[in-house]
């Protein structure tokens, strides 16, 4: 009986490790193919057969990635908006959740309400369109911060931290003669760094990955960003194939290099900084993401 | 310390009860309504740091979410930009008589809620799977690899994302179209993206393999949250590694999975548009378009606003009816809610 049992969670075992094993390869291999393919020599690639590793391996289209100036300046454009956009996102949400998780807050109550009703009720695309545009804000830098500057789902998660902190922190504080900003930034941000990190993380990836504004609010060529220059590429070569109008690619970068490679090129482009960082800040993120979650 | 922290707790309610008590012996009727005003305005005083703290959220939320329902007066109206809300001319329910009888509209709603569900039932049933699976693993660090892996295309842009799904199913020695001709289940390469039918199916597998890993999260939560005594009573009854994660951990999920799955029915139509629009082209049109894409073309492209705005309307109306219906549907099954 109990070697029976044995034999069976051992089989279950290698089982569900195998299982495992493939689900992360088959997460783990487009990006890894996307990397061979980037540094791949375009001509090279059009013949197929790239997998893994490179055939001919070459910096060609990362270089003439960089030489060219459109991109380059999508690029830097794009790296400005994550910087500003979440420097303004995290203080001005960590002020509305500090806010809303002091108890004796006069406006706790009906603030909340209007956030929750706020989740459900939206205007709706047009709507939101004419009013930004009624603002001024179409064609200007602004319209990719100012929106979505503080986020409903951003302030719950930071609010539901803040309510865990021992009530005794900011009366101590009080009692010191600590006024809110000195309460808020030198006893409670000082040990709300996981939070801070979690939230630092969510809206710093989501400025770096977002293109509908772009898409929607910006058209002029100043303004582009990198993911939207990505994405017209992208569509450019789908409409290609399927035949649509507009397939006369203006893009001189095409001339050097296939869609194909440029279009993986890119993608390790947008996607290698994000790579980078998120490992680091794994643990942070997961307990808060899932202290918010319990919460609500 | 913690003792400290108790003994300041009390002394402040105790503090504060004894205020509130002379306060109500000194209020008279007459001294009541301006004593109150008095209070208002010195906490207004006291807290008007916090309430600056609130001021930039307050602003976005009104700009961004309450002012803009004004806009769906032109629902309502033959809305003309040179006129504005103020001049343009009313015509009643017209713009929804025509929607309703607008058959690319059923069309494009077909399509929203047809992909929210395949999503949503992926999705719901992916997530409890891996969690289980994930949560069976003994080596620390191999559970933890496998985890990282699985959050990474949650953090990537659906524009790579597609850029991905282009590459993968291409004619042109897609990786998918080499198996299957390798297999022999295919004679020559499919162009999976120019096929309408595939592409409900195409869009469901791309959300399914981005969200994966990361809607695992809550569950393996919950799960490191069940009662190890359960484990080791079925250990005395000789149950295996499968047996329990069927006959302890699946039932220990279902709590949450249950208030989650109804929870989410109420977002079945307030989906975006972005997936569909990058995933999409000409060919498909029929099963890729969404509302709000159709709202979009409507308004940008023909300049009929006051119809995109009817459909935009129409999706967030009946969005608000499904999560209140859902509300309470989750209320009567005795769960809680976030209303």
């Amino acid at each position: 009986m109990r070697s029976r049992t044995k034999v069976g969670d051992g089989l279950f075992n290698v089982f569900n490790n195998t299982l495992l094993l493939l689900l992360g390869i088959a997460t783990l291999y487009p990006f890894l193919n996307l990397l061979a393919v980037s540094l791949n020599q375009s001509l090279d690639t059009m013949r197929g057969g790239i997998y893994l590793w490179p055939r001919e391996f070459t910096l060609d289209n990362y270089r003439l990635i960089f030489s060219n100036d459109r991109l380059f300046d999508s690029a830097a454009l794009s790296v400005l908006r994550t910087l500003i956009g979440t420097g303004l996102s995290v203080i001005c949400t960590i002020m509305v959740a500090y806010a809303l998780s002091r108890r004796e807050y006069m406006l706790r109550k009906s603030l909340n309400a209007i956030i929750v009703v706020s989740m459900y009720v939206n205007g709706g695309i047009i709507p939101i369109y004419l009013m930004i545009k009624n603002l001024g804000l179409t064609n200007t830098f602004a319209v990719y911060i100012i929106p979505g500057l503080i986020g409903a789902f951003n302030v719950m998660i930071m609010r539901s931290y803040f309510d865990q902190l021992p009530d005794g922190l900011v009366e101590s504080a009080k009692l010191d003669g600590a006024n809110e900003w000195q309460t808020l930034f030198r006893v409670v941000m000082p040990i709300s760094l996981p939070v801070i990190a979690t939230i630092t993380l969510f809206i710093s990836v989501g400025h770096w990955n977002s293109w509908t504004d772009n898409f929607l609010y910006n058209s002029k060529e100043s303004l582009t960003l990198l993911q939207y220059q990505l994405m017209q590429i992208l569509m450019q070569t789908t409409e290609q194939v399927s035949g649509g109008i507009g397939s006369g690619t203006d893009d001189a970068i095409l001339n050097f290099t296939t869609p194909q490679s440029i279009r993986a090129t890119m993608s390790m482009v947008v996607t290698l900084p994000i790579l980078f960082v998120y490992p680091f800040l794994q643990k942070y993120f997961i307990k808060g993401m899932t202290l918010g979650a319990m919460k609500e | 310390m913690n003792r400290r922290r108790k003994s300041i707790r009390t002394i402040t309610n105790e503090e504060g009860i004894h205020i509130e008590q002379t306060a109500k012996a000194i209020k008279t009727d007459a001294g009541l309504k301006n004593n109150l005003r008095k209070k208002k305005w010195k906490t207004f005083a006291q807290q008007y740091q916090l309430i600056l703290m609130s001021v930039p959220f307050v602003g976005i939320l009104a700009l961004f979410s309450y002012l803009p329902l004004w806009g769906w007066i032109m629902a309502f109206q033959k809305y003309s930009i040179g006129r504005g809300i103020f001049g343009s001319e009313f015509v009643g329910f017209d713009q929804f008589v025509k929607l309703f009888n607008d058959d690319w509209f059923y069309t494009v709603l077909r399509n929203t809620l047809a992909m929210s569900l395949m999503h949503l039932i992926t999705s719901f049933a992916g997530a409890i799977g891996l969690a289980l699976l994930l949560n069976e693993v003994r080596s620390r660090l191999f559970k933890r690899t496998i985890q990282t892996i699985t959050y990474i295309p949650h953090f990537v842009s659906w524009v790579v994302i597609a850029s991905i799904v282009t590459l993968v199913l291409s004619p042109d020695f897609g990786p998918l179209n080499e198996l299957l001709i390798w297999l022999g289940i295919v004679d020559e390469p499919v162009f999976f993206l120019s096929k309408e039918k595939w592409f409900w199916v195409i869009h469901t597998m791309a959300g399914f393999w981005k969200e994966l890993g990361w809607s695992t999260i809550i569950y393996l939560a919950v799960l490191a949250g069940v009662d190890p005594a359960l484990y080791e009573a079925a250990d005395v009854d000789g149950a295996g590694r499968f047996r329990k994660m069927i006959h302890i951990s699946l039932p220990g999920l279902m709590p949450t999975a249950s208030i989650l799955l109804i929870l989410n029915t109420g977002y079945l139509i307030a989906t975006g548009y972005e997936s569909q629009m990058l995933l999409g082209n000409n060919l498909v049109m029929e099963y890729s378009q969404v509302l709000d894409l159709y709202a979009l073309n409507y308004s940008m492209q023909i300049g009929d606003y006051s119809y995109g705005v009817a459909i935009s309307m129409f999706k967030s109306v009946v969005s608000i009816v499904l999560v209140l219906l859902v509300n309470s549907w989750a209320k009567r099954v005795g769960q809680s809610t976030v209303l």
